[in-house]
């Protein structure tokens, strides 16, 4: 047995070296596989179901996240379409009403200037036939006239 | 209880006298073991109170094991390595536990109160057995680690980078255990006597601060006495290249 005496001790000593190291260290074995078998492992096994739980989660959100992007941005093409075909049937209504309103105006015109110039033709054509209805009886009252004055001489 | 110099029954100071129990021929210090006996159990009613229900949303003692391992993980992982830091995390969890148990529990206990016929109880970690005992396993595991993960590219080591490190790195192999179980004993056993010694000296008041000292020393020495362990066991197994 090493024995250093130190301090006055009558045996022993700091550096008192028996069979306390052996038994210490098979303690210290043993110690390690108690804990291991009711510390580390379950401790491990119930952290590193959550670290995968919350990993696990986190992709699935992620996954979601991008699945709502996608649906958004389908929402938003949808949208633009609709309001790209809307503006599309508004001006074609709009083309068409003016095709409308400028052929309906054509036609208005047009019948107007018709009427009109048969209005013309007719106050021509009754100008002339009272005109010549004038000149035909003034031809007959110059032949009346004439026929009397020489009757009369 | 001693007789100081004025007469007064203030603590005496003693050193080095162990309390031994007799196995036919062996003999072992027994004030180590009850101490050590008492710690590990009060650390294992912790553990089991701790595990006895774990849900996911940790709660009360649960909190604090997983905060330890998360800790011990993380210490093991820095150190070994991401590859094998499963198969010690075991042992120097064990190592910083026991040790950590032990420093405080030696400063934290009123061990003093209870009278042994020769000797007297402390921390299990001052007593030399014990911090040797330690060291010795450390050097085992990580003799052990490098030969079961390189085989005998393990002794590769020896002579990297150059084989002129050879003489250097077998002194490492005894100053390595040398030096961890003399540090920790060091600073335990000093522990205790400056307190011992100031008690003795001027029993009020002035002891406090020196105590708080003690206990950050104390777990300063479990985590260095870990770190160590598993830094030396990441060195075996690391991968020269």
């Amino acid at each position: 047995m090493t024995s250093l005496l130190f301090f006055g001790a009558s045996e022993g000593g700091l550096f008192d070296f028996d069979a306390t190291l052996p038994l210490m260290a098979a303690q210290v074995v043993l110690l390690t596989y108690i804990l291991n078998a009711l510390f580390f492992k379950p401790v491990g096994r119930v952290v590193e179901e959550r670290e995968n739980f919350v990993l696990t989660s986190q992709t699935e959100a992620k996954q979601k996240l991008a699945e709502v992007e996608k649906l958004e941005a389908d929402l938003r093409n949808q949208l633009k379409e609709a309001r790209k075909s809307a503006q599309k049937v508004i001006t074609e209504a709009e083309e068409d009403s003016e095709r409308l309103y400028k052929e309906a105006l054509a036609l208005a015109n047009s019948e107007a200037n018709a009427s009109k110039e048969n209005a013309r033709l007719e106050i021509d054509s009754q100008r002339q036939s009272a005109l010549n209805q004038l000149k035909s009886d003034a031809d007959k009252l110059g032949d009346l006239i004439v026929k009397r004055l020489l009757a009369a001489k | 209880m001693g007789t100081s110099p004025f007469g007064l029954p203030f603590a005496a100071l003693e050193v080095g006298q162990h309390l031994y129990w007799q196995f036919g021929k062996i003999r072992i210090h027994g004030q180590v073991f009850m101490t050590s006996w008492i710690l590990i159990g009060a650390l294992l009613t912790l553990v089991v109170v701790g595990t006895k229900k774990m849900e996911r949303d940790p709660k009360g003692v649960q909190n604090l094991l997983e905060f330890l391992w998360d800790y011990i993980r993380d210490l093991a992982r820095t150190q070994i390595g991401e590859k094998v830091y499963r198969d010690w995390m075991p042992f120097i969890g064990t190592l910083f536990l026991f040790i950590f148990v032990s420093n405080w529990g030696g400063a934290l206990i009123p061990w003093k109160l209870i009278e042994l016929p020769s000797g007297e109880l402390g921390a299990p970690t001052a007593d030399i057995n014990t911090t040797v005992a330690l060291a010795l396993l450390v050097s085992l595991s990580y003799f052990y680690a490098g030969l079961s993960n390189k085989g005998l590219r393990y002794f590769e080591y020896y002579v990297h980078p150059t084989p002129i490190m050879l003489p250097f790195k077998i002194v490492e192999d005894f100053t390595k255990p040398l030096s961890l179980s003399f540090r920790l004993f060091g600073n335990i056993l000093a522990d205790e006597l400056v307190v011992a010694v100031l008690v003795f000296l001027v029993p009020l008041v002035l002891p406090v601060p020196v105590m708080f000292l003690g206990l950050f020393t104390s777990a300063i020495q479990a985590l260095i006495f870990a770190t160590l362990a598993a830094y030396y066991i990441g060195e075996a197994v690391e991968e020269h290249h």
